[in-house]
Formats: C-alpha cells, structure tokens, sequence
C-alpha cells in the first residue's frame, strides 16, 4: 500500500519535473532548437576537452592552413587546431559565464529581498543603489574592473561580470516581495509564528523562481558577451583558448581577417558565440512559457 | 516640479557616487596593476624593476606622500572646475582629450540612434497594422538575429565583408589623412564613407529591438476606443496608421532612447575599436588596455554622467509630452 502511494508519487514527480516541462518544451519548435544548441554546447564543455587532445605547441609550417580532414576548421596563427581550440574555449566560456549569472542571481535576490521585506530607510538606500546600477550600462564598468583587477581565473571573472549586473533582477525580486508580503499565505505564515527565514526561502522564493530562471538564462547570455567582448578587448588574458582570445589574436595580432585562407579560423569563434547566444535566446523563450503559464494557449 | 527636483538631487548623489567609488577603485587597487605594468616594461625594454616602477608610478601621477583623502579632495574640486584629470600616455588632460573624439561618438551615435529609431517605428507600425504579413515572422528572426549576435561580432562581420573583403569602405580612422579637414565635398564624404560602417553596425543591431517595441505598444494602442471611434468616423486607413495609432504608439518608446543611448555608449568600446575610429569608446580602449587610469576614470566619469542626465532628461520630457504620466520619485 505504502509502496503504491509513493510510486504514485514518484510518477507523479517526474511527470511535474521532467515529462511535462519536456512536452511544453519540445511544443514549442525554437524553443527546442534551443534546449537541442545549448545540449550540444554543454556536451561540448563537459567532455569535449576529456576526448578532444589540445596541442597548443606552435608549428609554423601549418600556420593558417584552410579546413582539412586533420583540422576540421583550419589551424591558427600559430599551426593549431581550430576546432580543439573551441571545445576546450567552451568549457571556459560557459563556467565564466554560469560562474557570473550565479553570483548575479545571489546579489540581486538579496538586495531585492532585504529592499522588499525591511522596507523604510532600508529600502531607500537600496533602492537608490538599484537606480544607480541600472542607469549605468554595465559593460563599461566591467572594463573598467577588467583593468584595474588581475583577473587570473574563471571566479573572479564571474565576480568581475556581476558586481554591475543584479540592477534587474534586483529590481524585480524587490517589487514581487512588495506585492507577494501582503498577500493571505505570508499573512498566515506569520500569524502560524513562521521565522524570517521560512518567509524567504519557503514562502517567497518559490514564487520568484520563475523570473530567476529567465533571467538566470539571460544573464548567462549577457556574460558570454562580455567576457567574449573582455577578452577581445585584450583586457583579461588569462585562457588562450578563450573564443575572445582566440578573437584578439586573429583580428587584432595575427591580422588573420586579411588572409583568405584564415576565414574558417577567424569565424569559428565568431559563430560559436552566435550560436551559443541564439540557443540561450530560443532557450529562454520556451522557458517563459513553460514557467509562465498564463503566456500558454 | 517638486519630482522633477527630487529626480535631479538622485542624478547628483548617484555621479558623487560614482566618482567617489572609482577614485577610490582607481587609487586603492594599483598596486599590482603597477607591479604587472611594471614588469611589462622590465621584459619589452629590459630595464630594472626599481626603475621601471618609478616611471610607472609618475606617468600614474602616484603620489604616495599625500594623504588619500587629500588626494580626494583635490580630485573633486577639480572635477567641480570641469577638469576631468590628465592622461599618463598621452601627456594631456582628458579634456583635451574628450575635444578631440567627442564629435566623433555624438556624430556616429546620434545618426545611428535616428535611423535605428525611424526604422524600426516604421517596422513596428507596419507589423501592427498588419499582423498576417510575412513582415512579422521576417522581423521576428531579425530579433532573434540580433539579441543573439553581440554588437562587436555585427561590426567585426561589416568589418570583414566590407571593407576587407568587397574594400566598399576604408578601414579604419574618421577620414582620409590625404584630405585637409574641411567645408568641402571630398572632405564630407570622406568623413561619411568611414562612419557608413559604424552606423551600420548600431543601426542593424538596435533596429530590430525598437520595432518589437513599436509592435507591442501599436497592438496595445489598437485596441483603444479612439481608433475606432476613427474607424467609425470614416478617416482614411493612412490616417488612422499615422496619426492615431502611431503618434500614440511611440510616446511610450521615448524613455526607451535614453537607454538606448547608453547601449550604443556602452557598446562603443569595442565598436569604436574594431573600426579603428577615434571617439570617445577608442580612447577609452586604448586607456584601458594600456592601463592609463587618468584617463579612463576620465572618459568612463564623462560618460556615466551624460548618460545619467539623459535618463533624466528621457523622464522629463516623457511627463511632459504624456500628461497623464506622473513622475514618480
């Protein structure tokens, strides 16, 4: 009986959790060209770079060779494997990116909460410092953090990414709490003498989750392109096989966009970003629906 | 008026801030920014740490003897006298500096932040006006196109089809060097021929994004009782487009400029960069790479402070071209 009651539970689960997010997900034609890029993306990362042999020794008797059976996408400046350089630079850009969206998403609910709950003088200040992160545009600062910290790894390039970057999200969470605080379910989650704790985590996160995850989507979107752009810059040398420093070195040293035979070399990266980018976007369009479900037909 | 003042004493603190919190960031963290340019100088032109360490700390204008706060101080009085500070490598004061590339940034950016506009209220509207056409699913992609290619790839691909490739356009710089700067005709169009690539560049990617905005807000206006008070009064379809789902339609957007404006700004680092043109965005490229921190602090004070202001003025004009909004403090 007891053993029923909790297969019953379990279908139930998986059914909430993975068969029917699924369904409306695989629905949905971009949204599922999406989940398929982003899959391939994370393969990529994941075990690509455990498959794929990175040589990074340079050989210049196959500098800028044209794509081949050998080298999938050509060779660098330096006689190196394109293709290899891009699936071990997608495991950096993806944990820079994650890294960044994490600490982005923590920042944000917690200033968006604590504006929310405390209200009064509290709540002005942080309401200010929202005001003042969002009419800032990120980007600029994030240069300018870029090059006054030596960032040397994947961590404080995630920090570097965020610290300008909660200003939605903040601003979000905090006008969710505002409305969500006077609503029955806090009210008697206080009266049944439920602590602070509870409220936050048990009653109100929840119920901005969704909007967390779209944006958490979006964020990691937006540190692609600014880490990309970072790197690019020549700002955060810290991973040659970066796709912004691959970038840097074909465009700005190696002069690789006047030769014609370096083209699959100098797009590679270029394309990898775009559809690393179109996946999150298609992505995230499919994960609105999926958690908003009023936008359902 | 009241707001008004209110959202101008907000502008205010908020670029006090700012200057306070990058004076502060710029001082109190170079010192192993000092010791890498340092050692970038020992291994270029072999010379000793000690005294490489010395020049970088006086292009750095780092004068340890002072105070910090004293050091603050005299900061912000001269930002108050309108001195923006010096740049290191180039030996001159930002303003100077600002003289020279300034026209160049507000001349790309406002051409391209005009063409994008139109464009793309022209797009929206049409998209409105007719949902069934193949406009919508067309612009849709281009959307989708754009949000997903950052703004340096757009101006890298320009970059590379029309200037490497097809040489349709120069490379780099703002106009030809053979060509004394001038009223004339080869002069203008030299000028136009090297800012056609950067305007294209904004203008592909943040035309897409304000004809979704121009869509949403002419579906939204469709539906009020004032276009078919106009259907019923028989004007004429053009008239209706134009006049009364249009002109109402774009109010909401003009907040939107503002932002706007500080996505081009913001973008125009690595823009400005990849063309090789000498605005506000390549200088501070160039500051930052080569770690001039005078002059960054600088552009990066100037640029946060007009964007601020313009957020401002983008609020103002909206209550006022749209009584029925209020600010709000």
């Amino acid at each position: 009986m007891a053993e029923t009651s909790f297969s019953i539970e379990l279908r139930r689960f998986l059914h909430r959790t993975i068969y029917e997010p699924f369904r409306i997900v695989t629905r949905d034609r971009r949204a599922f060209a999406g989940l398929i890029i982003l899959l391939i993306f994370l393969l990529m990362a994941t075990i690509g770079p455990e498959v794929v042999p990175l040589d990074m020794r340079s050989n210049f008797v196959e500098r800028f060779k044209p794509p081949s059976w050998e080298h999938p996408l050509g060779t660098d400046y330096g006689g190196r494997d394109v293709l290899a350089m891009i699936i071990h630079g997608s495991r950096d850009v993806l944990s820079v990116a994650f890294l960044a969206a994490l600490f982005t998403s923590i920042i944000a609910v917690a200033f968006g909460m604590i504006a929310g709950l405390k209200g009064g003088l509290v709540d002005v200040i942080l309401s200010l410092a929202i005001n003042a992160v969002l009419s800032i545009p990120s980007f600029p600062v994030m240069l300018i953090l870029g090059s006054v910290f030596k960032i040397t790894n994947a961590l404080t390039f995630g920090l570097v990414l965020s610290i300008w970057s909660w200003g939605t999200l903040a601003r979000a969470v905090r006008s969710q709490v505002l409305s969500l605080k006077e609503r029955e379910f806090i009210e008697a989650a206080r009266t049944l003498g439920l602590g602070t704790f509870h409220i936050v985590f048990r009653e109100l996160l929840p119920n901005v989750m969704p909007y967390m995850a779209i944006n958490f989507v979006d964020t990691m979107r937006g540190a692609i392109g600014a880490s990309v752009g970072l790197m690019f810059l020549g700002l955060v040398p810290f991973s040659a096989t970066n796709w912004g420093m691959m970038l840097n070195f074909a465009v700005r040293q190696a002069g690789a966009i006047y030769l014609p035979q370096a083209t699959f070399y100098v797009l590679s990266p270029m394309v990898a970003i775009m559809l690393l980018e179109l996946g999150g976007v298609f992505f995230a369009h499919g994960l609105d629906e999926l958690l908003n479900p009023r936008l359902r037909s | 008026m009241l707001v008004i003042l209110r959202r101008i004493g907000i502008a205010l603190f908020t670029i006090f801030v700012i200057v306070s919190l990058t004076f502060f960031l710029v001082r109190k963290t170079p010192g192993d920014v000092l010791q890498t340019w340092a050692m970038d100088l020992v291994t270029a032109y072999g010379m000793t740490y000690e005294d490489a360490l010395a020049m970088v700390k006086s292009w750095y204008g780092y004068e340890a003897d002072q105070p910090l706060f004293q050091q603050y101080i005299s900061y912000i009085s001269g930002l108050l006298k309108g001195d923006l500070g010096q740049s290191f490598i180039y030996k001159v004061s930002v303003n100077e500096v600002l003289i020279k590339a300034l026209p160049w940034t507000v001349f790309v950016i406002s051409i391209s932040l005009l063409l994008s506009f139109g464009i793309g209220v022209l797009l929206g509207m049409a998209m409105a006006w007719k949902r069934k056409s193949v406009l919508n699913p067309l612009v849709t992609a281009y959307a989708s196109f754009t949000g997903a290619t950052p703004d340096y790839i757009t101006a890298l691909i320009l970059l590379i089809i029309f200037a490497v490739n097809l040489r349709l356009f120069p490379l780099k710089g703002a106009y030809d060097a053979t060509i004394t700067p001038g009223f004339t005709w080869p002069f203008i169009k030299s000028v136009l021929m090297h800012a056609a690539l950067p305007i294209s560049a904004y203008t592909f990617e943040h035309a897409a994004g304000w004809a979704l905005a121009m869509k949403g807000s002419a579906v939204g206006v469709l539906g009020e009782d004032y276009i078919m008070a106009a259907r019923a009064r028989g004007l004429k379809e053009r008239r209706i487009m134009i006049s009364y789902m249009g002109r109402n339609a774009i109010l909401p957007l003009v907040t939107s400029l503002a932002i706007s404006v500080g996505g081009m700004v913001g973008g125009s680092t690595l823009i400005e960069t990849i063309f090789s043109y000498p605005g506000i965005g390549w200088f501070f490229g160039e500051a930052l790479v080569k770690r001039d921190f005078g002059l960054m602090q600088g552009l990066f004070l100037f640029l946060a402070a007009s964007i601020i202001f313009a957020n401002l003025a983008a609020d103002i004009l909206y209550s006022v071209l749209d009584p029925r909004i209020k600010l709000e403090g």
